[in-house]
């Protein structure tokens, strides 16, 4: 359950840029493939935020498909779930995006 | 009382502020790394050994894979030549620590309590107390998990994943996170392949398609079978102590 650790993260991070600020929505871009449950990141959020600026705000994520790049066809591809395998077989493969976990920007009244 | 609805004063003079407070919501754009932080600490770690011309191992594996054990056998045949210490995750208790001490090497336990994994300030703290030599190892024995120890990067030159036979073959497809970023998996206590149906060539099939660049040796703590590759794969990479 390390989204625990990385709502914290978030909330930490947007506090130390915009202290003593009262945020009324946060939008969070969490890639395909960084390896973090948007969900568990919602059902941390309301927890985490209790007692700081960020209490109460909206939480909205965007979660954009990965794309990758084959060095053997020289194809780029949206993988089919976390393996990343071309489709034509090869596994040598360079991720190009999908593996962001950031917060692209955020409300304050 | 105000004209509307009876209400004291003071409570539109409320209103308007919230009014007021609407109309000045703005947009703050940040495009920031949710992990930033622990990233630059990790980059501060990554310095702070560098300088000093010390190799750290971020030693991940799940729980029961043989972490410790293998850290006590490597530090009983290597201790003599190259200096060991152990940066110790758990989420309690010192037995690790105590393990790995009394097969001589320095180490320091933390603790994560609630946490599953540990991140780049607990891992400086660790170095801090530590105070390795140059020219030395410092291996850092994450918390046991397949899952959150690989998003945190804590500064190490290389991350190593321990798999053991007895977890069976399709650990590197239902945890690709993890076993994506090794840049060297070991696979454990092969000694007990003979009782276990485990196709280590499909294994390493496997592995190949969810990690192509990363090393796969096979060991076991307990006989010693194929421990000097993992011996040769650390001495490789100790860099030159630092005057």
């Amino acid at each position: 359950m390390h989204e625990l650790a990385i709502t914290e993260s978030l909330v930490d991070a947007v506090t130390e840029r915009l202290p003593g600020q009262r945020v009324t929505c946060v939008r969070l871009e969490i890639g395909a493939l960084s390896g973090v449950v948007a969900d568990s990141v919602r059902f941390c959020f309301d927890l985490v935020t209790e007692g700081t600026s960020l209490e109460g705000a909206a939480l909205e994520i965007d979660q954009p498909p990965a794309v990758c790049h084959c060095r053997v066809c020289g194809g780029d591809f949206e993988p089919d779930g976390p393996i990343a395998m071309c489709p034509c077989g090869s596994a040598e493969v360079t991720v190009l995006a999908g593996q962001q976990l950031k917060i692209t920007s955020v409300q304050v009244a | 009382m105000c004209g509307n609805c009876g209400c004291a004063e003071d409570a539109i003079v409320a209103v308007l502020d919230t009014d007021t407070a609407r109309d000045t919501t703005r947009t703050v754009e940040l495009q920031q790394k949710v992990l930033a932080k622990n990233d630059e600490l990790a980059d501060g770690n990554r310095r702070w050994l560098r300088d000093r011309g010390i190799l750290a191992v971020n030693l991940m594996s799940a729980p029961g894979a043989g972490k410790t054990t293998l850290l006590e056998r490597t530090t009983k045949d290597l201790g003599d030549t190259v200096a060991i210490s152990v940066i110790e995750g758990d989420q309690e208790t010192t037995i690790d620590a105590k393990r790995i001490q009394a097969a001589g090497s320095r180490v320091v336990q933390i603790n994560t309590g609630a946490g599953c994994h540990l991140d780049a300030a607990m891992v400086a703290q660790g170095l801090r107390g530590l105070d390795p030599p140059s020219g030395s190892v410092v291996v850092i024995e994450n918390v046991g998990n397949l899952v959150c120890p690989a998003l945190f990067d804590l500064g190490e030159a290389a991350k190593v994943v321990l798999a053991s036979v007895t977890e069976g073959a399709d650990k590197p497809m239902k945890y690709p996170h993890m076993f994506r970023q090794a840049d060297l998996v070991l696979l454990g206590k092969t000694d007990l392949l003979p009782y276990l149906e485990f196709d280590v060539r499909q294994y390493m099939t496997d592995l190949r398609r969810i990690a192509p660049g990363a090393l796969l040796l096979q060991v076991s703590a307990t006989t010693g079978d194929g421990v000097p590759a993992w011996y040769d794969w650390l001495r490789r990479r100790i860099p030159p102590p630092v005057e």
